[in-house]
């Protein structure tokens, strides 16, 4: 029987061997030394902050793996001999596959600042990284301030949980404004104040200079590029990920900044594939990154290749792009692109509205010409995927858009709902005469 | 604390005289002609100072029994008295309680429900600013013992249990509590409390403590903030207030949104004679009962989903919902218990039923038993095991263990009902949104019938189950936005997909119309 192993026991190797019983009765291993069983990344952060347990952070209870045949390995693989088609894993036993599923995800990124190494510095990625997290930072007594490096969203993150423990947190932000280069500006500094009235110590511009080690090697402060010294006992590595493929280097297998793929999720070598965090394409898709370090993704390219491997070989072509986060207490999605101030295209125009009073506000951008609709960022208001996805399939003006915005309102019922003032502001800015049409069943479900 | 502190030890405290005069009141009260328990009564009980209910207790339990004794063995059948000890001593109890809780019930109600709400209060109001800004505050559930099975809540456990057993089987002890409420009961009804009165207004005033910390709690969510008025209203209004007006207004005791088979006992014969001699009103409550039953339930779960009994109207769901707030991570989200969940609350329903039935041919034949069965004592072993342990003792004692709705998912034969309509034949759904699902797991953790909400997200799937209650936590709870309830068209209400929206649409086409 064909033999398919996989490495990696995250979303995207869960999600192949997932589909891969559906659809067939290869032998299946899927080897990490994370964890037994698949966790959602994601939801680490909320053990910490004691909403869940890590065991429910679990999306199948233990016999699920049995009961489907998929064999799990716990261990590290050390080197991948693609000649025979063999693993060597740590504990020295070899693993034979037919078909090799590298799905190893991704590492923080570290910029080799000094004292990077220290006890006391850490990511926030891993099972391991939470377990470390509890012990460095159980209480304030233990951890009196912690250091937070890098203004992404696993920054504002590890913020979130060391304050839901009354630990003062300095966090340091390379950009002018919290994730400016993603959102538009607008957007980012609400977010900008939501860090500060959840009493963060949120310093914009400034950049790590150096982590200090008191006599036991213990972090004991940092200085930053302004020249302030702040001390702290735990220090958060956020700057980013980048794909955790060190152990392919001789290997043979086409690296770049990840393992280098095509559009089938091929690499250079037959029978081996790559997907999720540690993939990168050779040629970005649409206006995607080549490496897209993003659960939906992930899933996506679990999703396409499982049918590659029983025979159906398909291009992994995402559709339009879309995600989600949650800064704190506000929501935050997307569907389509809005790009930041920065990164914006040549055509791309922003409509903004945001609430005099709450924390809530979106971003519509547009084709400045044609006046298509690209894309929504919204904050505070929940929108439905299904009805957006539409739109950008259907090539939508932002004026219909405007017009059918109940349609895609998916806020719990009895909510305030904005639309209106929305619309209200885009008539005034667009000399517009639109008004809102009622939410309609039959219109949300044209085509599902 | 202080004021559950005084309630509890309460039970035992209390100075009873009983006189000549009680006596004769309780011979005349429940028609009793056996001189033996009478004659022992005037010469062991009359005029002695009883201190804490116990020792009386014990004293009238052997009276009664020695003189049902004498009068089996007498064959004196029409002397054996069948008012149950329990009720026996409660009833001379009240009437003799002569001690300080019995003459200062303004006082001792403040020192017990006032200290309690004021405590409960205190406790709960600081949150407005403690948790900050608005948003889902679940920090720390899993840290605190009392929340998370801790000894606290193994504290609990034995209180609410203890309670469950007073009030049900030893309600005696219970008499002290009466007191606290005579003068409001005397201000409802226009008579003195009994035990039941107690519970009922005890059960009320911990549901509005508690609604204020879901007020606070879910400040940013108009859903909860409206369900919780409205279980908060049929509480108090239906199921307490209207009730003990009607007995005011010499009609029967009845609360307009109990439907049966949760209200099991509605075609007990007792109950359908006393609803058909008491005229008009006792008709017009006979017929809404068949209809609230048979047409307003159905339709009403057509439309909204079982969440409009269970989540807005229902007193177990209110109590669960308010009280049972903290504890709502707890209920098992296994396949097993799921498993479990199907058998136990169908086969209540089918015991619900089958009892009913028989009770019916009863009434209509006049024959006590079916099949050589007693359906007398049918009945009672349903009360006993389905209306008091279930319901009372385990539903809600067991709150801090497994979670606050273990009567609402093993046991309650109305929503096994509802959750048939809701599941074949319903517009409600939780619709997941497309492909957001991150499968963090908080849907799940928190819902308090143990559905595993998150297996349908992270597969882009509606829920469509016939335990939800609609609580509306899991949508609130959701870090990304994928949860909504929602009323809507049955097309498209159960959508079995593989490949989530957002990938290749050809894909999502070859896979999932397969």
């Amino acid at each position: 029987m064909e033999h398919i192993v996989i490495i990696g026991n995250g979303i995207s190797g869960v999600t192949t061997a997932r589909h891969i019983r559906k659809l067939s009765d290869k032998r299946i291993t899927i080897i990490s030394a994370e964890t037994d069983y698949f966790f959602s990344r994601t939801a680490l952060m909320y053990a910490y902050m004691g909403h869940m347990k890590f065991e429910h952070t679990q999306p199948y209870e233990n016999w699920f793996w049995k009961k489907n045949r998929i064999e799990l390995v716990n261990d590290f693989v050390e080197k991948v001999d693609h000649q025979t088609k063999k693993l060597k894993l740590r504990n020295g036993t070899d693993i034979n596959y037919d078909s090799l599923v590298l799905a190893t995800g991704s590492k923080p990124n570290k910029f080799g600042w000094p004292g990077q190494d220290l006890d006391g510095v850490q990511g926030l990625y891993s099972k391991q990284d939470l377990d470390k997290i509890e012990l460095n930072a159980p209480d304030n007594k233990v951890c009196k301030r912690a250091v937070i490096v890098g203004g992404g969203l696993i920054g504002i993150e590890l913020a979130e949980m060391l304050r839901s423990r009354d630990i003062p947190v300095t966090f340091l932000v390379r950009e002018s404004s919290f994730w400016n280069g993603v959102l538009p500006s607008g957007e980012s500094e609400m977010i900008n104040e939501h860090i500060l009235e959840h009493h963060i110590d949120l310093r914009l511009e400034t950049n790590l200079a150096e982590i200090i080690p008191d006599e036991n090697g213990w972090v004991k402060a940092v200085t930053t590029d302004k020249g302030d010294t702040i001390e702290c006992n735990v220090v958060g590595l956020t700057a980013g990920v980048s794909p955790n493929v060190a152990f392919l280097k001789e290997s043979g297998i086409e690296l770049g900044r990840g393992i280098k793929v095509n559009r089938y999720l091929e690499t250079n070598i037959k029978d081996i594939y790559a997907i999720g965090d540690c993939a990168e394409q050779h040629e970005p898709i649409g206006n995607r990154r080549p490496i897209e370090a993003v659960w939906y993704t992930g899933r996506m390219m679990g999703e396409t290749l499982a049918q590659t491997l029983c025979g159906n070989r398909i291009e992994y072509k995402p559709g339009h792009w879309f995600n989600s986060a949650k800064f704190l207490d506000i929501e935050y999605q997307t569907y389509g692109w809005v790009f930041s101030d920065n990164g914006k295209k040549e055509y791309e125009s922003h409509f903004h509205w945001r609430h005099p009073k709450e924390k809530i506000c979106i971003t519509v951008a547009y084709h400045a010409e044609s006046n298509q609709f690209l894309g929504i960022n919204t904050f505070g208001i929940r929108m439905r995927h299904e009805v957006f996805d539409r739109w950008l399939t259907e090539n939508q003006s932002v004026s219909y858009v405007m017009e059918y915005l109940k349609d895609a309102n998916f806020d719990p019922e009895f909510y305030t709902q904005y639309e209106t003032d929305i619309i209200k502001k885009f008539n005034t800015e667009m000399g517009t005469t639109i008004t809102p049409k009622k939410k309609s069943w039959k219109r949300i479900f044209a085509t599902t | 604390m202080i004021g559950l502190a005084i309630f509890t030890t309460i039970i035992f405290t209390g100075r009873f005289k009983v006189t000549s005069a009680i006596v004769q009141e309780v011979v005349i009260e429940k028609n009793i002609k056996s001189e033996i328990f009478i004659n022992a009564l005037n010469t062991e009980v009359v005029d002695i100072q009883y201190n804490g209910i116990g020792s009386l207790s014990s004293v009238v339990t052997n009276a009664l029994e020695n003189a049902n004794a004498q009068h089996r063995k007498d064959k004196e059948y029409k002397k054996v008295i069948y008012v149950g000890s329990h009720d026996m001593v409660s009833l001379i109890g009240k009437k003799s309680g002569n001690g300080f809780i019995a003459q200062n019930k303004g006082l001792m109600w403040f020192l017990t429900f006032g200290l309690g709400i004021i405590g409960a209060l205190m406790f709960i109001i600081p949150n407005v600013v403690l948790l900050g800004a608005k948003g889902i505050k679940n920090d720390g559930i899993y840290h605190e013992n009392a929340t998370n099975r801790g000894w606290i809540a193994w504290l609990v456990f034995i209180f609410l249990v203890g309670f469950y057993l007073v009030l049900y089987f030893y309600a005696e002890y219970a008499v002290n509590w009466t007191y606290l409420v005579d003068p409001i009961s005397e201000a409802l009804s226009g008579n003195l409390a009994g035990h039941w009165f107690v519970y009922g207004f005890m059960y009320c005033t911990v549901m509005t403590v508690m609604a204020v910390r879901m007020y606070i709690k879910y400040r940013h969510n108009m859903y909860q903030m409206v369900r919780t008025t409205s279980v908060l209203f049929f509480q108090i209004v239906f199921a307490f207030l209207i009730p003990e007006i009607m007995v005011r207004l010499q009609m029967p005791y009845y609360d307009f949104k109990n439907a049966f088979p949760l209200d099991y006992d509605f075609f007990f014969q007792w109950n359908l004679k006393s609803l058909i001699n008491s005229g008009g009103i006792g008709m017009f409550i006979l017929i809404w009962g068949i209809v609230l039953t048979l047409i307003v339930v159905p339709v009403m779960v057509y439309f909204f989903g079982k969440r409009w009994y269970c989540s807005w109207v229902c007193g177990c769901g209110g109590l669960a919902e308010t009280l049972g707030d903290p504890y709502r991570q707890h209920s098992s989200k296994s396949l097993l218990s799921w498993k479990v969940e199907r058998w136990i609350v169908h086969l209540v329903l089918v015991f619900a039923v089958t009892m009913t039935l028989m009770t019916l041919y009863s009434f209509f034949t006049d024959s006590g038993t079916i099949l050589g069965i007693k359906t007398q004592s049918v009945q009672n072993t349903y009360s006993l095991l389905i209306g008091a342990i279930f319901a009372g003792v385990i539903g809600t004692g067991f709150y801090p263990i497994f979670g606050n709705r273990v009567w609402c998912r093993f046991g309650c034969p109305l929503a096994a009902y509802l959750g048939f309509v809701q599941r074949f034949k319903s517009r409600f759904r939780i619709t997941t949104n497309g492909g957001q699902c991150i499968s963090c797991g908080n849907c799940s953790t928190y819902c308090e019938q143990g559905i595993d909400v998150r297996a349908y997200a992270q597969k882009g799937e509606n829920i469509v189950r016939s335990s939800c209650v609609g609580c509306g936590v899991c949508s609130a709870v959701c870090p990304r936005g994928v949860l909504k309830l929602e009323n809507g068209p049955l097309e498209g209400r159960i959508n079995p997909t593989q490949v989530l929206l957002g990938n290749d649409v050809d894909l999502m086409e070859l896979v999932n119309k397969k």
